[in-house]
């Protein structure tokens, strides 16, 4: 029997929702799910390159906390980027387009898998190394402040959300912006999302203290922990670090215990975590946990999930005939971006 | 006309851009309350408050990435480095974030800011704060580098380069921060991409930046009386380079010697020769010459110190053997 830290279900705090908040909720779970599977049949079909990272698992996280933010704030993300892409607003005909390296992709071509952008939708990133993200997300909201506090500007009260995972949380950067945030009250959530392995090390073997969220006490900062599996467990510790963020009561940081049901990347043979670790976590899905809940709650019915589900299957095959009917970046364009023009 | 010091020159810059534009902000260590390690923001958290001159813990490559991210969003931060050196803990931030970032994100994002302090060889202050970062950084694209090296263009150059809408690597020198000079009482910015040049001359091309400018300017003294004309050039860019002056001067004096502080290997003169040599070997009268700093950690001991860098004597020797090649 593995024993898994995870959280009794009584433990989690869930607010009510409403039929139209539960079915947002599932769809872009739903669609955090199909996009990446549809990344996996292309990648292994040869059409798609590079690293990629797929997010199938950890859905309850993105959705989560994104969809707790308004469309004003930001998020920043890692190299597993497309689902806190999605979940933020970019288009999935934008995104599946970048990881065709298209022109009309999110970050033009340029960026990748690992490199998504959208500033149109305040997404700061896709970084590919580990923890050099927070920093970037801890500048966004060091902005909030200085306009609200510096400049006086009363509406200057935008939240940013950076994800990063276990293997990160042993990172300088991490204990570095942790400080600078709790010390100058930033408006952030630092949100973990433990999913037990940093490619092949094990989250035990990598910290002397596993329970991430306990960091958090030595900057004076709130530490939560949280059932990553569970979209409403989630959403709730997320509402309330989001009040207290553009309250201007300071960061939090969030840890979701969650899992991926696939290997690191696309190129990871997957060959350390145990069979029975796996099962006990896809017994956990939190899209199959998150329909019972509305069934459960007579909030929506099976029929509407699935037309949902059908909907969004056919708009991710519409992304694709996007991503592959967009033309490639113009060569003469090599050299575009290096610097500002203005 | 005022006299001013150099580093009262950067922060009067400093101090003009932050009232000119309420996005401008300073940050790094020990810049707001004590002033700054060389006084360039000397009073400037009592004027404009703590967020504005923020005063960071010692966490060079996040609070770097920090600016990056404000910049990101709107906000012009100014980093100082306390010593340049330091802020080899912000590579990662500084050549994939600032640098980079602006092209893989397809454009969606600007850079605008500005990495200053103080780099060279001081006197004695052992190899870790003796560094010429420039050499290092000029790989990465995205990045403008700039050197400056009177309070004249110190001042013009920083307020430039804080309306830059890219990342700027702005190098001080940590020996001429007292140099002083007249400035003009109205407002001035210099260009950023444009050479200066020192002295117009016909007989060689001194291809130089920051403190060895003076060096190759105490050897001009030696060269006049020996009747040599020698045109001096200070590169002010070291990334990109201003071919145009660069050129047009070798297309006058067919020969050039390059004098740098940072070390021989990868280092600014390497990249000028390769580049004159890809646009102007047929201009060449002689092989490009290049005195530069030994390829070695700089020593404590000084006068293994002084052996380290280029001098004066050496400037003037080099010329005299390239104009005594003339054909």
């Amino acid at each position: 029997m593995v024993q898994e830290r995870t959280l009794p279900p009584s433990q989690a705090p869930t607010v009510p929702i409403s039929p139209e908040q539960g079915l947002m909720l599932y769809e872009d779970m739903i669609l955090g799910r199909s996009f990446e599977d549809k990344c996996a049949e292309m990648y292994y079909r040869g059409k798609m390159f590079g690293f990629v990272h797929l997010y199938n698992g950890q859905e309850a996280v993105s959705t989560g906390v994104i969809k707790s933010l308004r469309a004003d704030d930001y998020v920043c993300s890692t190299y597993r980027d497309h689902v806190h892409a999605l979940s933020a607003g970019v288009p999935a005909n934008n995104v599946m387009a970048e990881l065709f390296g298209k022109e009309t992709g999110c970050s033009r071509g340029r960026g990748g898998s690992m490199h998504l952008f959208s500033s149109e939708h305040n997404l700061l990133g896709g970084f590919a190394f580990i923890g050099e993200g927070i920093p970037v997300a801890l500048g966004a909201a060091f902005q909030s402040r200085y306009r609200k506090d510096a400049l006086g500007d009363p509406t200057a009260d935008q939240v940013t959300a950076c994800f990063f995972g276990d293997g990160t949380s042993n990172n300088g950067q991490f204990f570095e912006c942790l400080n600078m945030a709790a010390l100058w009250k930033l408006p952030i959530l630092f949100v973990v999302e433990n999913n037990k392995w940093a490619i092949g090390m094990a989250h035990e073997r990598a910290t002397s203290q596993p329970e991430i969220y306990k960091k958090a006490s030595v900057f004076g900062m709130p530490g939560v922990e949280v059932d990553g599996m569970d979209v409403m467990a989630v959403r709730a510790v997320a509402q309330e670090a989001v009040a207290r963020a553009r309250a201007g009561a300071g960061p939090t940081l969030i840890e979701c215990l969650t899992y991926r049901f696939r290997g690191h990347s696309l190129a990871d043979p997957d060959e350390l975590r145990s069979k029975a670790e796996k099962e006990a976590w896809l017994a956990r899905d939190p899209i199959k946990r998150f329909e019972a809940y509305l069934l459960k709650h007579n909030l929506t019915d099976e029929a509407t999930l699935k037309a949902m589900r059908d909907r969004i299957q056919t708009s991710i095959d519409d992304a694709l005939t996007f991503a592959e009917d967009s033309p490639e970046p113009s060569p003469d364009d090599l050299r575009k971006y290096i610097f500002a023009e203005d | 006309m005022a006299e001013t010091l150099l580093f009262n020159a950067l922060r009067e810059a400093i101090d003009e851009e932050m009232g000119r534009d309420d996005t401008v902000f300073v940050l790094g260590e020990d810049v707001g309350v004590y002033g700054g390690s060389y006084k360039v923001t000397k009073d400037l958290y009592e004027k404009y408050g703590e967020l504005r001159v923020l005063d960071t813990p010692i966490a060079e490559n996040s609070f770097t990435g920090m600016a990056v991210g404000a910049a990101m969003t709107g906000l012009r931060p100014i980093i100082e480095g306390m010593n340049m050196g330091f802020l080899l803990l912000a590579f990662n931030q500084i050549a994939n974030n600032a640098g980079m970032l602006r092209y893989t994100s397809g454009g969606n994002y600007k850079i605008p800011m500005v990495i200053r302090g103080p780099g060279g060889v001081g006197r004695q202050l052992g190899a870790e704060h003796s560094q010429r970062l420039e050499a290092y950084f000029q790989a990465v694209p995205g990045l403008k580098i700039v050197a400056c090296s009177t309070p004249y263009n110190a001042k013009g150059l920083l307020k430039a380069a804080i309306r830059d809408n890219n990342p700027v690597l702005f190098f001080e020198h940590v020996l001429l921060y007292n140099l002083k000079e007249d400035l003009p009482n109205h407002e001035y910015v210099v260009p950023l991409d444009q050479a200066e040049i020192v002295r117009s001359g016909k007989d060689v091309t001194l291809l130089t930046y920051s403190r060895m400018r003076h060096h190759v300017m105490q050897a001009v003294k030696g060269l006049e009386k020996k009747g040599i004309d020698p045109e001096v050039i200070d590169l002010i860019s070291l990334k990109p380079l201003d071919f145009e002056t660069i050129g047009a001067s070798i297309q006058k004096t067919h020969r050039v010697i390059i004098v740098e502080e940072c070390m021989k290997t990868g280092g600014i003169g390497a990249e000028i020769i390769a580049s004159i040599n890809d646009r102007y070997f047929d201009e060449l009268d002689a092989p490009v010459v290049r005195l530069s700093s030994q390829d070695i950690p700089t020593p404590y001991n000084g006068k293994l110190e002084t052996l380290t860098i280029v001098q004066p004597k050496q400037i003037e020797a080099a010329v005299e053997n390239m104009v005594a090649l003339k054909v």
